[in-house]
């Protein structure tokens, strides 16, 4: 009898705990958090657990918490197929977000799109992945948006009125880099004095830069990963252009501090984020995360915990129904109209069309932070 | 611009010429293309990036450090994988294929140990400051690699063309079986020859690394197209030739960069060789041809 009434007591409480559980918003997760893609996936899903925390610990959304179902899609697009299917249709999680790769993000966010499910990247900055459908957000800001603004305030900043371009042309990222900054250029109606390449692993750039200095630019605009860019820097200073060098997000590493040592100085990025960034947000953002993790956040961090604000404040305005369908929907409308001001800085979204034209998923708008390196750090200069 | 470009295309023939010495070196006594060449120029400059970094050696101490390393893998790798091919008259292939498989070695085990990821010399001064001539900038790092290469050819010529032993091993390229029947002790000449290319291609790594300021398991890869172009262009083991090849390719890349274009960089470099090759078969200084014949 004894024995009857504690199982009977067990299953009850079981249901208590399944009934509980049940009223929680669920929340999947899909990042890549083994492989080589990990080492942006890891800190993605910190911010995410941070903001839950934080979001939990202060009542949650109009009285229930949030509940994280977290899957590792290992940077492959495979995975996060099958990893979004699960999510979906087995854990019925009210929205996801994901996968850490735009490759992964070409792939699987079809299936949230046909599932009606949002889908929301925060690390996904490649053209097209919100053209997919209106299911389909992010927070995650481009190299197209970045990039004019790191030229517009340069220009400001430094006075120039011309540059010279330097870019590896064998290399996809650096060359669409090269592309967008072309385009901002033109935009910006700032004359290129000359345009130089390199190829993957050259070590030699004097001849290009010789070639740059004798045309008498005002400033030096490069695509180029740490790994050219910063002797190629170097090399400059060694030939007595002591002119500003404009990169893109390649060239946004605190490696280059290392790989051009002394050398570093006057080098302008944009990077949605900055630990330097002294807005009240992105500092109680450093201290809890330092205080959760032990560890200094960095972009990818600070992108995730910001997105789970965003969300939060879109459940806030919405009735959830219990009724998973009405819910998925509910939420994707409410989404659009979020307005947020976190560790990133000031943000809203910008709906995007589709290949025919058509009304699709949301970027970004938000304003790069453009950062000057001096003396080994970062300065803001915005 | 133009002095300038000229100072750039003399600096970066030394750095071809400094590595292509020990590649020439190497194919003219042994008559091995050494495709690991690269390699041992690339643990040459790891093994001076250690030396400053961990043992806070200064640079000269450092340079030894790699001279001594790289010395040891040249007697290795004559020890262990020519002199068992030369012992089993292994056809003309057999080294260049050991060796290529030597140099995948050796930048595995360095990537696996210290990462694929771009290092740096810690000593600043030397390759930062110069001097400046009219509108000119030279590096003192500059005008060292140059003075290096023309100094370690003359003490090559001289060595090969005025002392005893560098008769014996002139003997030995010409014909392996006369010099042993000269009482010539062929396998040591081989094995000091394997030495002395080896320290020459870690010195040229060590400063080379300094000149780019770039250290990376693959350093030796581009070096080495770069280093055999050049001695096929001076005539395959001339020493003279090799000083001479280098300082052509350091001039045509720059030039053709200059005035062409920098996507034309490789293109125009490589179309010029070609086309001398056609007037000279046998390169600048053709020996190779003669010996053969």
């Amino acid at each position: 009898m004894k024995f009857i009434r504690l199982f009977l007591g067990m299953v009850f409480g079981l249901g208590c705990f399944a009934n509980l559980a049940s009223a929680q918003i669920k929340i999947g997760v899909a990042e890549a958090l083994t492989g080589n893609a990990a080492q942006y996936g890891v800190p993605i899903r910190k911010g995410f657990e941070l903001a839950v925390s934080e979001i939990n610990g202060s009542g949650g959304i109009n009285g229930q918490k949030i509940e994280l179902v977290i899957e590792d899609e290992q940077g492959k697009k495979e995975e996060a197929i099958n990893v979004f299917k699960k999510l979906i249709f087995q854990d019925k999680v009210l929205m996801l977000f994901g996968p850490t790769l735009s490759n992964s993000a070409q792939a699987s966010d079809p299936v949230a799109q046909g599932a009606k499910v949002v889908v929301f990247g925060t690390s996904n900055t490649a053209d097209g992945i919100t053209s997919i459908g209106n299911y389909v957000f992010r927070n995650s800001v481009t190299e197209a948006d970045i990039l004019p603004v790191t030229l517009k305030v340069a220009a400001q900043k430094t006075g120039l009125k011309k540059v010279a371009v330097l870019y590896g042309n064998d290399d996809i990222f650096t060359k669409s880099g090269y592309d967008n900054f072309k385009k901002a250029l033109d935009g910006l109606k700032i004359p290129v004095t000359t345009t130089e390449t390199f190829a993957k692993g050259d070590v030699d750039f004097k001849p290009q830069l010789t070639k740059i200095k004798s045309s008498n630019p005002d400033a030096i605009v490069i695509s180029a990963l740490v790994a050219e860019g910063a002797p190629a820097m170097v090399q400059a200073r060694q030939l007595g252009i002591p002119l500003p060098f404009i990169g893109g997000n390649g060239m946004n590493s605190p490696k280059v501090f290392d790989l051009a040592k002394d050398n570093s100085d006057n080098l302008w990025v944009g990077s949605p984020w900055s630990s330097e960034n002294p807005a009240a947000e992105n500092k109680r953002f450093i201290a809890a995360y330092q205080k959760a993790q032990n560890a200094l956040p960095d972009q990818f961090a600070a992108q995730a915990y910001d997105a789970m604000y965003i969300v939060a404040q879109a459940l806030k305005k919405v009735k959830l129904s219990g009724k998973l369908d009405a819910d998925r929907s509910a939420l994707r409308n409410a989404l659009p109209a979020v307005q947020f001001s976190g560790a990133t800085g000031p943000f809203k979204f910008r709906q995007v069309n589709d290949k025919d034209g058509k009304p699709a998923g949301y970027d970004a708008v938000q304003t790069a932070i453009v950062m000057m390196t001096k003396g080994n750090q970062y300065v803001i200069q915005k | 611009m133009l002095a300038q470009q000229f100072v750039n295309a003399i600096s970066l023939g030394g750095v071809y010429a400094l590595f292509a010495l020990g590649f020439t070196l190497i194919f003219g006594v042994l008559n091995v293309v050494n495709l690991a060449h690269g390699a041992i120029f690339m643990l040459g400059a790891y093994t001076a990036l250690q030396a400053v970094v961990l043992f806070k050696f200064p640079l000269i101490l450092a340079i030894a450090a790699a001279v001594m390393v790289t010395g040891c893998a040249g007697w290795l790798l004559d020890r262990f994988i020519f002199a068992p091919l030369r012992a089993r008259q292994a056809p003309h292939l057999a080294p260049m294929i050991a060796t290529i498989g030597l140099a995948i070695s050796l930048n595995s085990t360095i990537q696996g140990i210290f990462g694929a990821e771009n290092l740096r010399f810690p000593v600043h001064g030397l390759a930062a400051e110069g001097l400046q001539v009219g509108g000119v900038q030279i590096t003192w790092l500059e005008l060292q690699i140059i003075l290096l290469a023309l100094l370690l050819m003359a003490i090559l010529l001289w060595w090969l063309n005025r002392t005893r032993m560098g008769t014996a091993l002139r003997a030995l390229a010409e014909s392996r079986k006369a010099a042993a029947l000269l009482g010539i002790d062929v396998e040591g000449l081989f094995r000091m020859t394997s030495v002395i290319a080896a320290l020459l291609g870690g010195v040229a790594g060590v400063l080379i690394a300094l000149y780019t300021n770039a250290v990376f398991p693959q350093m030796g890869q581009p070096m080495l197209h770069k280093g055999i172009a050049v001695v096929i262009l001076g005539g395959m083991g001339d020493i003279r030739g090799a000083l001479l090849g280098g300082f052509f390719l350091g001039c045509a890349e720059v030039f053709s960069v200059a005035y062409v274009g920098s996507t034309m960089r490789d293109a125009v470099a490589f179309g010029l060789l070609f086309a001398i090759l056609l007037l000279r078969p046998e390169g600048l200084f053709g020996k190779a041809a003669q010996r053969r014949a």
